[in-house]
Order: C-alpha cells, then sequence, then structure tokens
C-alpha cells in the first residue's frame, strides 16, 4: 500500500498559488489554515504583550485607558474567535479526518475551500476594524455597553465574528456527514480513533451553538444601528437576554476549543505509550456526553448578574455534571501510561503538560462553579487564569503537541527534537509563571480588566507578567524550527513513530487523493499488542 | 512582605470566614488530585519508560470497576461542594430581616451612597461596625458590579432595576471598593472605599454633617411636590391603589396576571405606568419618565416602603 518515492505527494503534485487557492485537497487546506490562524495568534499575542507589558506598573502609565481596553478587547475577540475556536479542527481536523477514517477526501472538498475563504475575510473585516481603531467592549460584548455607550468599531468587528461563524459551521457539517459516510470499509463506530470521536462531538457544538452567536450579533448591530430596544432597558430591553444568548454559544465554545484538543491527547497518549487509550468507550461516550452537557451550563457566568437565585442554583449542579466527563477522562489518560511503552518525545511532553495544566484548570472550574465562592471570584484575575489554564494550557498544548506528532505526516520532515523538547519546557514553566499568580490575585480581590491597579497587586503582576516573557519566547521557537525545517529538516520515513492508525499507513507526506487503494479494517484503532503478535 | 506580597484577602465581614472555609475545601480537594494525577504521571513515566525500540505496551483495556468509582466518587465530592455551595450562596443573597437599607447609584464612572439619615457620599462608603447592612442598587448607565473583596460579597448593578447585595462588618478599617464589571474607559478607577467604623463613631461621623432631612423624609415631600398624593391617598382608593403595605405584597394586574410588587416594579410603575397596572383602575396615570433621577427614585421608594413598615406595625429606625 505503501507509496513509491518517486510517486508526488499533495505539496508537489502541482505548483503556483492558484493550485493552493483553488484547492479542493483537505491536506492543502489545512495548511492555508494553518498560516491564517498562525498570523491570528501572532496578532492576538502581539496585543498580549502590551498588556502584560502595561502592568508592570500599579498606575496605567505605558498606554491609554481607552487603548489599554481596546487592547484586551481585540486580544480576546483575535485569540477566541480566529485562533482557538478554528486552530485544531481547521488544521489538524482538516488535515487528519479523511486520512483517519480512510478517505480519500471530505465528503464537501468545495464547502471545505470555501470556508477557509468565509474564514478569512471575517478575519480580514475584523482585522479592518483593528487597524482602525479596534473595538473597546470586551470580548464578551456586554450589554448596553456595546450597543449604547461604547464609540467604536463594535459592528464592524461582530460583521468579522458573523461572517466567520459560518466557516465553523460548514466545518462542522463537513466533518459530520464525512464521519457518517466516508468510513473505510470495517470501520464502525467503536474503531474510530478517539479524535474522530472528539471531532464529531465538536461538529455538533459547531452547528447547534453558532447559529446562536450569529443572531445575537444580529440582534446587537439592531440595537446599535437603529435603536430597536432589544437589550437596552432605557429602549425597554432587557440586558441580561444578552447574556443568555451571548453564553448559550460563548460557553459551547469552550468546548468546540478544548474537545478537539482532548481529541489530539488521545492519540499523542496511545502512540507514546503504545497501548490502547484505556476505557476507550468511556472516553469516547464522555466526548459526547460534554458536547451535551455543555450546553446546559451557559448560566454559571452569570451567578452574580441578577438572574434568579434558583437558575443560579441549578446553573451550578449542572457545572459540577459537566466536570464528571472530564476527569474521566483524564483517569483514562492516567492510567493508559500504566504498563505502557512509553517514549519520551515531543509530543507526549505536550500531552503531559496539556493534562497537567488542563487538571489546574477544569480544578479551579469546580471553585468557580461553586455558588458561595464563584462571588468572590467572579470577573476577578481568578476566572482570568482560570479560563487560561483551559484555553492556553489545554487547546494551545494539545495543538502544539499534535503539530510536532502529525509533522512528519504533513511535511515528510523532522524536526530538531532538542529545541522542541527545550521549547515545550521553556512554555511548560512559562505558561505557569504567568498564570498561577494570577490565581492569587483574584482571590485577593484583583478585578479583570483593569488598566491602572493598588499597589500591594504589583509583585505578583511582575511575575505574571516576566512569566508572559518566557512563554512569548518558548512560542516563537516553534515558530522558527517549523519553517527551518520545511527546507532544511531532516526527510522521515513515512511513519516515525512506529505509531498505528491509519493515517499512518499513507506515505508521508500523503499523496493528492490518500490512498491508493481504500484500506479496510479489521480490528481497534490502537492494537499495539496485535501488532507485535504480527511481528510488526 | 505582608504589604509587598500579600497572598491572602483580609477577612472583614460577617460571612467571609464561611466563603474562605468553603474555599479550602475546593482548594484542598483540587490539590489533593492534582498531587494524585501528576504523581502518577511521573511514576508511570518513569516506571514504563520504553526499553527496546519494538517493545509495545501490555494489553491492558481498561475496568469498568475501576470507570465506575471514578465517576461516582468525583460526583459524590462534587455533589458536596454544589449543596455548601448553595447554602453559602443563600446565605450571600438574602439579607436578614431588618438589616439597614442604604441606596446606590452607580454611573460610568462613579460610585452614589446615600444613608437612610440623608447623608450622601461619593466613592466613600461609611458603615457602622456589626449592624447588617443591605445595599438596593442600580445603574445610570451600563452595567458595573459592587465588589468589596473584604467581605466577600459581589453584585451587578443593572440599569432599569435593583439589585441588592448585604453584609455586616465585622473589623473597623478601610477595605477597597472595586467595580467588577466592565463599563468602559474609566472602569478601573470605577472605586474607592468602604470604612467601617465603630457604632458610636458612625453617629459622630453622621452627625458632623449640617442635619439633613432623612431619605423618608425627602421621599415624602418628592411624593407631595410630584402630586402623587392626589391619587394614591391613604384614606381613599378611588383614583389609584393604595400604596401602603405595598413592597413584597402579591399584586392583581388588568388580564389576571399576578406579581410580587418590589422595588423594580414600583420603579417601572412610577416611570412606565401602563406597563402593568392593577386590576380595577384605570391606566391613567402620567409617566414621569426623564422627570426624576435615580436619586430621587430610590427617595420615593425608601418612603412608599415606609408606608407599609407604620401600617404593619413595625418600628422605624
Amino acid at each position: 500500500m505503501k507509496n513509491t518515492a518517486a510517486a508526488p505527494d499533495y505539496l508537489n503534485a502541482n505548483y503556483g498559488i492558484w493550485s493552493w487557492l483553488l484547492t479542493t485537497d483537505h491536506k492543502r487546506i489545512a495548511i492555508l489554515y494553518l498560516i491564517s490562524v498562525t498570523f491570528f495568534f501572532f496578532l492576538g499575542g502581539f496585543f498580549a504583550v502590551l498588556l502584560r507589558l502595561e502592568l508592570l506598573t500599579p498606575a496605567g502609565d505605558l498606554v491609554q485607558a481607552d487603548t489599554y481596553n481596546r487592547l484586551f478587547t481585540m486580544h480576546g475577540v483575535v485569540m477566541v474567535f480566529f485562533f482557538l475556536i478554528p486552530v485544531i479542527p481547521a488544521v489538524l481536523g482538516n488535515f487528519l479526518v479523511p486520512l483517519m477514517i480512510g478517505a480519500r477526501d471530505l465528503a464537501f472538498p468545495k464547502i471545505n475551500l470555501a470556508s477557509w475563504y468565509i474564514y478569512t475575510v471575517g478575519g480580514l473585516v475584523t482585522f479592518w476594524a483593528i487597524l482602525n481603531g479596534g473595538v473597546d467592549t470586551g470580548w464578551t460584548f456586554y450589554t448596553p455597553f456595546s450597543t449604547t455607550f461604547s464609540n467604536t468599531y463594535v459592528i464592524a468587528t461582530g460583521l468579522g465574528i458573523f461572517i466567520t461563524g459560518f466557516s465553523s459551521i460548514f466545518t462542522g457539517l463537513n466533518f459530520i456527514v464525512t464521519i457518517h459516510r466516508l468510513r473505510a470499509p470495517g470501520l464502525t463506530w467503536f474503531r474510530l480513533p478517539l479524535f474522530i470521536w472528539a471531532h464529531y462531538a465538536t461538529s455538533l457544538v459547531m452547528i447547534l451553538g453558532t447559529p446562536v452567536i450569529t443572531i445575537t450579533i444580529v440582534l446587537v448591530a439592531l440595537e446599535r444601528a437603529f435603536h430597536i430596544g432589544i437589550f437596552d432597558p432605557a429602549l425597554g430591553g432587557d440586558p441580561l437576554l444578552f447574556q443568555h444568548l451571548f453564553w448559550f454559544y460563548s460557553h459551547p465554545a469552550v468546548y468546540i476549543m478544548v474537545l478537539p484538543a482532548m481529541g489530539v491527547v488521545s492519540e499523542l497518549v496511545a502512540a507514546f505509550a503504545r497501548k490502547r487509550i484505556f476505557g476507550y468507550e468511556f472516553v469516547a461516550y464522555a466526548s459526547i456526553a460534554i458536547a451535551v452537557l455543555g450546553f446546559l451550563v451557559w448560566g454559571h457566568h452569570m451567578f452574580v448578574s441578577g438572574q434568579s437565585v434558583y437558575a443560579a442554583t441549578v446553573f451550578s449542579v449542572l457545572s459540577m455534571f459537566v466536570a464528571i466527563p472530564s476527569a474521566v477522562k483524564v483517569f483514562n489518560w492516567t492510567a493508559t501510561l500504566y504498563r505502557g511503552s512509553i517514549s519520551y518525545q515531543t509530543p507526549l511532553l505536550y500531552a503531559l503538560g496539556f493534562i497537567g495544566l488542563f487538571t489546574i484548570g477544569g480544578l479551579t472550574g469546580l471553585v468557580v462553579a461553586t455558588l458561595g465562592v464563584d462571588v468572590h471570584v467572579h470577573d476577578t484575575y481568578f476566572v482570568v487564569a482560570h479560563f487560561h489554564y483551559i484555553m492556553v494550557g489545554g487547546t494551545i498544548m494539545a495543538y502544539l503537541g499534535g503539530l510536532h506528532y502529525w509533522w512528519p505526516k504533513m511535511t515528510g520532515k523532522l524536526y530538531p527534537e532538542f529545541w522542541a523538547k527545550l521549547s515545550a519546557m521553556i512554555i511548560f514553566i512559562g505558561f505557569n509563571l504567568t498564570f498561577f499568580p494570577q490565581f492569587v490575585l483574584g482571590y485577593l480581590g484583583m478585578p479583570r480588566r483593569y488598566h491602572a491597579y493598588p499597589e500591594e497587586f504589583q509583585v505578583l503582576h511582575v511575575l505574571s507578567s516576566a512569566g508572559a516573557s518566557i512563554l512569548g519566547v518558548g512560542y516563537l521557537i516553534p515558530m522558527v524550527y517549523f519553517a527551518w525545517s520545511m527546507r532544511y529538516g531532516k526527510r522521515c520515513e513515512p511513519n516515525p513513530w512506529g505509531a498505528v492508525g491509519l493515517e499512518w499507513e499513507a506515505a508521508s507526506p500523503p499523496p493528492p487523493h490518500n490512498f491508493d487503494q481504500i484500506p479496510v479494517v479489521s480490528g481497534g484503532p490502537y492494537d499495539y499488542a496485535d501488532k507485535r503478535n504480527r511481528g510488526g | 512582605m505582608e504589604e509587598l506580597l500579600p497572598l491572602f484577602p483580609e477577612q472583614a465581614s460577617s460571612l467571609a470566614a464561611s466563603v474562605d472555609a468553603l474555599y479550602f475545601f475546593v482548594i484542598g480537594v483540587s490539590v489533593f488530585f492534582s498531587v494524585l494525577i501528576a504523581g502518577s504521571l511521573i511514576y508511570f513515566f518513569v516506571r514504563y519508560r520504553r526499553r527496546e525500540a519494538s517493545q509495545v505496551g501490555s494489553p491492558v483495556h481498561g475496568s469498568v470497576v475501576l470507570e465506575i468509582a471514578w465517576t461516582v466518587i468525583p460526583l459524590a465530592i462534587t455533589m458536596v461542594m454544589f449543596g455548601w455551595g448553595a447554602k453559602v450562596f443563600f446565605s450571600l443573597s438574602r439579607p436578614p430581616a431588618g438589616a439597614t437599607e442604604f441606596y446606590v447609584v452607580a454611573k460610568q464612572w462613579m460610585w452614589k451612597f446615600q444613608h437612610p439619615e440623608g447623608r450622601r457620599e461619593i466613592n466613600e462608603l461609611h458603615v457602622p461596625l456589626g449592624v447588617p447592612i443591605k445595599l438596593t442598587m442600580t445603574s445610570e448607565d451600563v452595567i458595573h458590579s459592587f465588589f468589596v473583596p473584604a467581605f466577600r460579597v459581589k453584585a451587578d448593578v443593572l440599569p432599569g432595576r435593583y439589585s441588592t447585595v448585604w453584609f455586616a462588618a465585622t473589623r473597623p478599617g478601610r477595605y477597597h471598593l472595586f467595580c467588577a464589571e466592565y463599563c468602559g474607559a474609566e472602569h478601573s478607577r470605577m472605586g474607592g472605599w468602604v470604612t467601617v467604623m465603630e457604632p458610636s463613631e458612625y453617629e459622630r461621623w453622621l452627625a458632623g454633617e449640617s442635619p439633613r432631612r432623612t431619605l423618608v423624609a425627602t421621599g415624602e415631600e418628592i411624593f407631595s411636590q410630584r402630586a402623587c398624593n392626589t391619587c394614591h391617598r391613604p384614606d381613599t382608593e378611588v383614583r389609584g391603589p393604595s400604596l401602603i403595605g405595598l413592597v413584597g405584597k402579591q399584586v392583581r394586574l388588568t388580564g389576571g396576571r399576578k406579581l410580587i410588587a418590589d422595588e423594580t416594579y414600583i420603579r417601572e410603575s412610577i416611570l412606565n405606568p401602563g406597563a402593568k397596572v392593577v386590576a380595577g383602575y384605570e391606566p391613567i396615570m402620567p409617566t414621569f419618565q426623564g422627570q426624576l433621577s435615580e436619586e430621587e427614585l430610590v427617595q420615593l421608594l425608601s418612603y412608599i416602603k415606609s408606608l407599609g413598615k407604620s401600617a404593619g406595625g413595625e418600628s422605624a429606625r
């Protein structure tokens, strides 16, 4: 089944800019997305650098308050909507979903290309709004501030998010149909890799949740442009209605970010312990449980908002429930290492980093789900630290782990192992130094979105900024060596990790149509024990 | 050291210790599980490292017993967190009967306070030690949030409705007051101080200013100035319903709907009288939208609430 070296792969099958911009090959589209999301990651990161520099001193002295407010808003908007939500599904998912299920492409290759264009147009609209002065509402766009009081580019930014939402819906739709219809013969649901289960669950959230944020943006624009009273009480509206609608999407959006990350981690742990994931079925069902329960917990963002205490009580108990499937996954990954054959490669370091940081993020999620404590920590740096542990410690660690693991598959080249291990350590240390002090700050009462702050918080803020500079270096190193390895990296074998999985049965990099012959599947996804028995 | 690098906030209210105890419980559970997981990962990482290149893992597939255990045990622990958290939350949300009522109006970017005795402050709030104090709060513009970390209390302050927060201070001192909901350009400067004083000192502080009318008296004056009393009279209910004992009472509206008359309902009925008319009355009341400031509205409100108290025989403060 292995291709001969002479057969063209997807990278050199044809050349020229239009062969990329008009491609319908899911692998090339994944590369287009990789370039786009990397741009937005560094744009969002640039805003973060300025934020952390400002917070070195208690006085608001580096930038004006107005500028600071725009910076944290644009950091949030860019990172959430243009990096974290698309990153794993659109890059790794696009590349791997067809390969992992033995298909030649996604079910709708043209819609897949359209989704990248829609994402890019949405991103450019928001980027245009940023260049023209940006927006200062916070990424949460709370009303009536966003609809009546802000003098910044609310509608333009919202339009960018509105447009990009459709790329999310298209990707989700494509994955669901592909996973239902294009699985290789013999690839039953419980033979699917957990990466696929996670992407299936994510796709459900994408197509069910995204329309709600889309509608909400339209309502904000209507009130802002035409003073139709929807959210502003001065116009007869209800500001809490906005919060309900916003979080009905934006809480599940956290699972759009973290479910695919969990899928990646399952693959990494299995590959580098050379072992079936412990409790495979439970991990698969946990993804579905998270996707479903994730839609029922939005009110935990509103415990002090003025919603009824009974509503708050219900949302608190449901939020406790959603923690359970996440815990089940963590226990199962840990148990997978038991009696494994563990290889200390970079992707596994990232996976372990993910498990550690996600565990802290998840457990501090219990702190904010506990009603009596949330009253105190709500809207403080405790919450900031908590969600960065999930989104940065979780999603970005998993993304980088996945990128290293599948880099040989995507490019046919190896990355420099020493630099990769070093940067993984730098990122882990820098991340904790940045965000751990923020838990302490939050419980002390430091509110979020503060341009200036009382002096007694300075030492912890300086620690956090110092950590951020280490973290920044940690992110730049992989950027450099990945670019380097594309040209100068050592050519690798088709399967450098000795991993099982259909994606490793194709050549590295794969030919344009992935498989000359569609594989026939006769066993589970992580059959390392069988592989040994077969002597392979 | 303590001043340079504080690690834990002061406890200065009657509920701070119970919030902290709950926090320590959740953190304790978190530390236990973090150590358990990190310890297992590191142990397995070292113990089961690959010794030869072709080695694969043992065929361990799973264990239903373990799956049930690590579902049920965390579920039970989180239910304890939930129950305990709800208990603390209810005590934070429900002011004790007889709490002294202050009024707060928030706007971009200041906090305006009115004491029941009539004294007003901006970005400074003086309160007596040990007395339960209930703040009834509203906003003139966007959403703000009243947050005093030393008291472990926080509540959003919304335009168009009233929200409440309560505390009983337990230690004299000066404590940070923050706005915790992002509210625009000067959000980070929308703060101030809460000063807790011994009751005797507080009385002296109140008396330090030239004598003022109490909130209730000011409200009564507005009530007659605006001619509210031509229709809402204690002796007749011909044109408008009686306001005596109204707050907290169930009222029937035209169309049969029932609701509990709370502060937000009374505010709405002053500004938009046609919205929820009491059954049996014509919608003839004029609107006061744009004619009364939020401060005057809370003064009226405190007068209307005082009507209930005298009728119920409860002594005013």
